[in-house]
């Protein structure tokens, strides 16, 4: 899970890294008040800042300066409802204006190839990492038993060339942001940039910081930061049934068990969709992992169902631990359940079952002669099928 | 003679007490796989019985080591309490460690990975998240499903589980040495290089499957490996083509970030050093074949 800048540094300074005072607002009324405040508080210049989970914000024009707090209220309605990158701003940040001398960069990152945590520093800040020169970065990996400490934190401050002046405030940051990363189970903490100002304070002038949802077990307090308003409304319909689904843009359902084989289907599908007329895309990712209950079943076809895009439906199972009987018991189970409620399958479903207690599973459905489902024998030939299906129904 | 895992090998089971680990030990005795015992500290000195067998609950990995000769623990131990039994696995260094368990936290998983580099890397760790290793008709550690494919001499390498199913099940008519799942979480014990590096290596595998997904760039080194390293014939397979930027596709490592870790640039990089890639997984076997019916 990604955090909003404004997230990020709330968490900040809840482990002592000195940030700017400023607060979230999703009016310009609001953005006005608090803008209000800061002058009231002496600050001669106030910042708006876009809140989207999207990079190259400034270019955009997602962050704008203010001298007065009718102007913050002015910048505030333009950026509100702003897209940027695909993201709609939906608040802002105002904050203080800090009056830059110099910028810097610095991250805390897992380093998936070497299987170890990273710090990148470097004195090239308020720029695209990517574009700053390798021989410019300070790279030094961080052994995850050794950690982070004051002696540590200066030597990568040092290494990063930060200048005299900026040394101790940064090696104090640098610790602390190592503790944001381990104790909130990070896998990016990110400030660009992290800036020393007129008065030779080094402070995080921005905050970017990815949370370990495999951690969400012990770390209760994170589901707050979750966004719930950006969520897909099928998506959270779906995680709310605990079942693993993205919604994609395309018309063919999927349902599948595990998480490899069912981005294959999407895949297979695509490309078995380029024969047909507007090229059948998959419309979602659906993984019922292990169990595949006739419940789980019944809950991630009505997720599909409920899609309006879906015209025709994919079950692509290959059965390991899993069995294809209680697979194809749970498809026949979840017609009656859906049936019961008064819902019904109304688009077709092409089965595919293989592997353990294929020829069973197959025999079931054979003899439930459920309206619209259809087998086909191999996965290609079953995603062209489900593809024409869609073709054909749109 | 297979890799990491052979009819020689035997398997304990860290969890065997708890039900996916009862469950998984029993399946793994019915496929025939010598599993001695299980550990848990808290029913040390008990006996659990799995498909009529007594099996010893030992206290500690390492007391299982001394008591039983194991040199390999498949790990069933929920996501809370993986880190401690790696570790425990790593000190009392038994040769292989398999961890099934899914959801592990990325900051576990790397603290146990350094504390297995500075304990010298006596421990082979293979995911977590992942299927585990069977090699047909020999051995079985983990929850691969041991009748989908004779033993024969293909080698096959993959992140995904149910992937790794479907191939055995494609090729099993030429059969396989040994079928290792190697996870799908961003940080993973064994590697497609090091499986890749042992296929080359042993005697009984003539060429290698190699099946990757989106995310990180394992693949894309792996190509370069392959370049430079191996020179028995490699397929590949890469899932995720139409995966969308910044959305976890099921598996914590399956996520394209920015013009990362996408499919396409794996695909490319395998393309490049010589192996060929299948768009589908049948396609990914035919190619297979081909190469088998040649040798």
């Amino acid at each position: 899970m990604d955090l909003f800048e404004h997230q990020a540094k709330e968490l900040f300074a809840s482990y002592g890294v000195p940030v700017p005072t400023g607060k979230v607002a999703t009016t310009p009324a609001e953005a006005r008040a608090i803008a209000e405040e800061l002058f009231a508080a002496g600050n001669k210049k106030v910042v708006i800042k876009a809140q989207v989970k999207a990079g190259g914000r400034g270019k955009a024009g997602g962050v704008k300066l203010a001298d007065d707090a009718a102007e913050a209220e002015t910048l505030a309605t333009q950026i509100l409802g702003m897209d940027i990158k695909g993201h709609t701003v939906h608040k802002v940040l105002v904050e203080e204006g800090s009056a830059i001398k110099q910028e810097f960069y610095f991250s805390f990152l897992l380093d998936r190839a070497n299987r170890t945590f990273l710090t990148i520093a470097t004195v090239e800040g308020g720029v695209e990492i990517e574009d700053v020169p390798h021989d410019q970065l300070a790279m030094i990996p961080i052994n995850a038993l050794e950690g982070v400490d004051a002696a540590k934190a200066r030597e990568i401050a040092v290494a990063a060339r930060l200048p005299e002046v900026a040394l101790d405030g940064a090696t104090d940051i640098i610790e602390k942001l190592w503790k944001v990363f381990v104790s909130e189970d990070a896998t990016l903490v990110e400030v660009n940039p992290l800036i020393l100002n007129a008065a030779d304070e080094v402070r995080a002038l921005d905050g970017k910081v990815s949370l370990d949802e495999n951690a969400a077990f012990r770390q209760p307090k994170q589901a707050e930061l979750e966004d719930k308003d950006a969520a897909d409304p099928l998506e959270a319909a779906a995680k709310a049934k605990d079942l693993n689904y993205v919604k994609l843009d395309g018309t063919v359902g999927i349902i599948g068990n595990g998480a490899g084989l069912v981005m294959s289907t999407l895949d297979v599908v695509a490309y078995a969709g380029e024969e047909f007329a507007g090229s059948p895309k998959p419309a979602n990712f659906l993984d019922i992992g292990g169990g595949a209950s006739a419940e789980v079943m019944a809950a991630g076809l009505e997720i599909i169902l409920s899609d309006p895009a879906v015209k025709s439906i994919f079950v692509n199972v290959f059965g390991g631990i899993t069995a294809c009987d209680a697979v194809a018991n749970g498809i026949v189970s979840a017609y009656e359940l859906l049936g019961s409620k008064g819902e019904s399958v109304d688009r077709p479903l092409v089965v595919r079952l293989d592997g353990n207690n294929a020829e069973l599973g197959r025999q079931i459905l054979n003899d439930a002669a459920l309206p619209g489902v259809e087998q086909v024998e191999t996965m290609d030939d079953a995603a062209r099928r489900a593809a024409e299906l869609a073709a054909v129904g749109a | 003679m297979a890799i990491w895992l052979t009819e020689d090998s035997k398997i304990i089971v860290q969890g065997i007490t708890g039900s996916e680990g009862s469950k998984h030990a029993a399946r793994m005795l019915r496929s025939g796989a010598n599993v001695v015992g299980g550990v848990n500290a808290r029913k040390a000195g008990t006996t659990i019985t799995l498909e009529g067998k007594d099996l010893p609950v030992y206290g500690t990995v390492t007391e299982a080591i001394e008591a039983s000769g194991a040199d390999v623990s498949v790990v069933f131990v929920p996501p809370k309490f993986t880190k401690d039994a790696v570790i425990e696995a790593i000190d009392a260094e038994i040769p292989l460690a398999v961890v099934i368990t899914e959801g592990v936290p990325v900051h576990d998983s790397t603290y146990f990975w350094a504390h297995a580099v500075a304990k010298g890397n006596k421990t082979r760790i293979i995911g977590p998240n992942c299927p585990g290793i069977a090699s047909p008709g020999a051995s079985n550690a983990g929850i691969i499903p041991a009748d989908i494919t004779p033993k024969g001499r293909v080698g096959l390498v993959s992140k995904s589980g149910t992937l790794t199913y479907q191939m055995m099940f494609e090729l099993r008519d030429f059969g396989f040495s040994t079928c290792v799942g190697i996870g799908g979480d961003p940080v993973i014990g064994t590697t497609h290089i090091d499986a890749l590096q042992a296929f080359q290596d042993d005697p009984d595998t003539d060429a290698i499957v190699m099946i990757g997904e989106i995310g990180g760039d394992a693949e894309e080194r792996a190509a370069a490996y392959i370049e430079q390293h191996i020179t028995k014939p490699v397929v590949g397979y890469v899932a995720g083509f139409t995966a969308p930027e910044g959305k976890t596709m099921g598996h914590a490592g399956a996520i394209v970030s920015g013009s990362a870790g996408t499919a396409q640039a794996k695909k490319d990089a395998l393309e490049k050093v010589g192996v060929r890639v299948g768009k589908t997984p049948s396609e990914t076997a035919r190619l297979m074949r081909e190469i088998m019916k040649n040798l």
